[in-house]
């Protein structure tokens, strides 16, 4: 700075201030760079390569052999497990939402209260968050497994199975995912609560409500950021639901359990090898995703106001 | 100043970022011909001049492998560097590295794909090497056929993986039959299942399967349907024949034996990672199991060839082709391997000293063998296995939700579905 003020010309007065906010335009760019090129990188540049791939003939082990647009997307959408996977997904994500948010705010409202008994079950509920999804599943595939898990006696007694009808996979894994995930949103839930004014529940306690009108027309409507939030999380997460299948019914039995992810992972790597068809399937989930949150953003909104 | 340095300073930052992605953007493309000198220039046994070469293998072939590769770096200059991929992720991991050119020196491959393999230009052209080996018509037929292309051959066997049946002598004993005696037949073979199961041990079954896991059923189930004198693929592989009558006869004994309660319960949900334990462990009386695990069965087996349902005996020669890939620049060094772990050194004091199946059929009745007759058994079985050939095998029939795997389902566990529209499925498959 102090380098370059002598050489400054007569007309300094009106550059002075221009000059600190073009100083600061570009003090600012640089701040933004090193995010910028993350951006840059690790998601426009893929985004582009997965929207290339989709109209390109590009198979796994051969690599990219020239556009072929619209193929892919006539593939994938006719690929034999497309509809069964769309469907399987939408299932899993209503149930998956339903009772992580249900069972959430329950727990929230369990242990909202500061003691010391609240903050052991606080911590409990938490524990399994802390457990990676991948290592959740395969601890609860040896607890499903027929043949090594502990419950096998039981299993054996009663003719029950864990992972051997459609039903019971979904139903097992929807509870690994309930297992794992709901003492998160327990605490998202919380932090809601708590920024709910106490003044607001005196009020409605002088006004005699019970304590079921004070939930229904104080608590949930105050926790509507929260419950938008936890919504598209939850909605999200699910559509998006990989690990938990690939791990623990590889899309069995009898192909009953394939999410649309797993479709993807499937046809780029296991027999299809085309990474195009793949790419086609994943820009369909992009825009359905978008759609998706776009609507639940709207719908929250609009009660809102 | 510092103003000027600073955009310089940025400017310069984001340029080198510019150049790096486009650095990688060519490296990613551009495909590079190997520098170093070709297998084929470096004489029979090619170069061991102290290089590291990397090689990858499956899970599932970790003990041979390592094993074999051991052996190698004790005795020569060259040093392998060998990676384990688990079985799952290996198609994967070799498609993303074949698109990077970022293969290793040298890479096996479940013997099925390596027609597939192959056609996609992953190996080199090894035809003038191995024409060069002497011994060359005793090396298996079914893997240096299936990485042959156009008259050009770029596999050599790495480990042959035999299906056998296997039975638990004591259970045998205990049920009163016979524990020096194989079930001659498919027939027999579900009697003998039963008989055990009927003992009513407690954690004790008959016989086991993998029956949610393509991979194993085809290894295990097409040996039956080639003993019948039945075949499972057309000649080209692109026609699935596993509707014929001798594949229906299995079925249907597999599905009595299913029915009858005589089979692990896990069996039906069984995708793979489990599917031989409960054999290993003492629990089930008779087994198709692979001969690689011979050597890590604890207790006496009897094992014989698999029947088929009236009789007869086969195998699938399963296992890993291994080939050096398109992006070595050491393939004289990777072909000194090679040659090396097709010599009797390799094949007999590595292979065969641990109850491996030799590659060569001239090692078939080495010292080893002599010790262990069921490795007699095992070797003269493999002369009369298969190996099927088709370009869309693993989506066929290894992937999780391949059609073989939905017939299989159908016909055994469910009892129902159509033969006929499940078997045009894989055809249908196997054609794209």
């Amino acid at each position: 700075m102090s380098v370059t003020a002598p050489s400054r010309p007569p007309g300094a007065a009106t550059r002075r201030r221009t000059r600190p906010r073009g100083r600061q335009a570009l003090l600012g760019w640089l701040y933004a760079t090193p995010t910028a090129v993350f951006v840059v990188l690790l998601f426009a540049v893929p985004l582009l390569l997965v929207i290339r791939m989709s109209l390109s003939k590009w198979s796994l082990l051969r690599g990219d052999q020239g556009l072929n647009a619209p193929d892919n997307f006539v593939k994938a959408v006719d690929h034999r497990f497309f509809t069964d996977s769309v469907v399987f997904t939408l299932k899993y994500t209503a149930l998956a939402t339903v009772l992580l948010l249900a069972l959430g705010l329950g727990l929230a409202l369990l242990v909202q209260e500061s003691s010391r008994w609240n903050n052991l079950l606080r911590a409990s509920f938490l524990i399994p968050s802390a457990l990676g999804l991948a290592s959740a599943s395969l601890l609860f595939y040896v607890l499903y497994s027929p043949y090594a898990s502990p419950l096998a006696p039981v299993m054996d007694r009663f003719g029950l199975t864990f992972l051997g009808s459609p039903t019971a996979a979904l139903i097992s894994t929807t509870f690994l995912i309930v297992w794992r995930y709901a003492g998160f949103y327990m605490v998202l839930m919380l932090v809601g609560l708590q920024g709910i004014p106490a003044d607001v529940y005196e009020a409605a306690r002088t006004d005699g409500a019970s304590r079921w009108q004070t939930f229904r027309k104080v608590t949930l409507p105050l926790l509507r950021p929260t419950l938008a939030l936890t919504t598209v999380l939850c909605v999200t997460g699910s559509l998006l639901a990989f690990e938990q299948f690939y791990i623990l019914t590889k899309g069995g039995p009898d192909n009953s359990t394939i999410t649309v992810v797993q479709l993807i992972y499937m046809v780029a790597f296991q027999g299809q090898n085309d990474l195009g068809v793949a790419a086609a399937i994943s820009v369909i989930v992009l825009l359905a995703l978008i759609l998706i949150n776009a609507l639940q953003m709207r719908a929250f909104r609009s009660e809102e106001s | 100043m510092s103003t000027t340095l600073g955009r310089r300073t940025a400017l310069r930052s984001l340029a080198g970022v510019l150049a790096a992605t486009l650095t990688l953007g060519v490296a990613a493309c551009g495909s590079d011909e190997p520098s170093g000198p070709s297998a084929a220039d470096a004489g029979p046994t090619g170069l061991d001049d102290g290089s590291e070469l990397t090689l990858w293998t499956r899970a599932p072939l970790e003990k041979q492998a390592k094993l074999l590769v051991d052996a190698y770096n004790a005795s020569h200059q060259n040093q392998v560097k060998l990676t384990v991929v688990p079985n799952d992720d290996y198609v994967a991991k070799v498609g993303a590295a074949a698109g990077s050119d970022g293969l290793p020196d040298l890479f096996a491959a479940d013997i099925v794909y390596v027609p597939n393999w192959v056609e996609q230009g992953l190996f080199q052209d090894l035809s003038s090497n191995i024409d060069g080996l002497d011994f060359k018509d005793s090396i298996n037929k079914g893997h240096l056929s299936a990485g042959t292309r156009e008259g050009k051959e770029h596999v050599l066997p790495f480990v042959l993986d035999l299906s056998m049946l296997f039975w638990n002598k004591q259970l045998f004993t205990e049920a009163g039959l016979d524990p020096e005696k194989a079930p001659a037949s498919l027939q027999e073979y579900a009697a003998a299942a039963k008989a055990i199961q009927a003992m009513g041990k407690d954690g004790v079954y008959g016989t086991a399967a993998g029956l949610n896991c393509g991979g194993c059923l085809l290894f295990t189930w097409f040996p039956s349907i080639w003993a019948g004198g039945g075949q499972v693929l057309s000649e080209d592989g692109t026609e699935s024949k596993l509707a014929d009558e001798t594949a229906q006869q299995v079925y249907r004994v597999w599905h009595d034996l299913w029915r009858s309660g005589a089979v692990l319960p896990a069996s039906a949900g069984e995708t793979g990672p489990t599917w031989t334990a409960a054999f290993t462990e003492g629990k089930v009386g008779l087994m198709f199991y692979p001969a690689t695990l011979l050597s890590s069965t604890p207790f006496d087996a009897g094992v014989a060839g698999i029947p088929g349902p009236n009789g007869g005996a086969s195998t699938f020669v399963g296992g890993d082709g291994i080939g050096i890939s398109k992006d070595s620049k050491k393939a004289a060094q990777a072909w000194n391997f090679l040659s090396w772990m097709m010599s009797e050194q390799a094949q007999v004091e590595v292979l065969a000293k641990n109850k491996d199946v030799v590659s060569r059929a001239d090692l078939a009745n080495n010292k080893y063998a002599a010790e262990d007759p069921r490795l007699v058994t095992i070797n003269e079985v493999a002369g009369k296995g298969g190996t099927p050939v088709a370009l869309n095998f693993q989506q066929a029939f290894n992937a999780p939700n391949s059609p073989w795997l939905t017939l299989v389902r159908n016909q055994v566990l469910n009892g129902s579905g159509d033969l006929k529209k499940d078997n045009d499925e894989i055809t249908a498959v196997l054609k794209q």
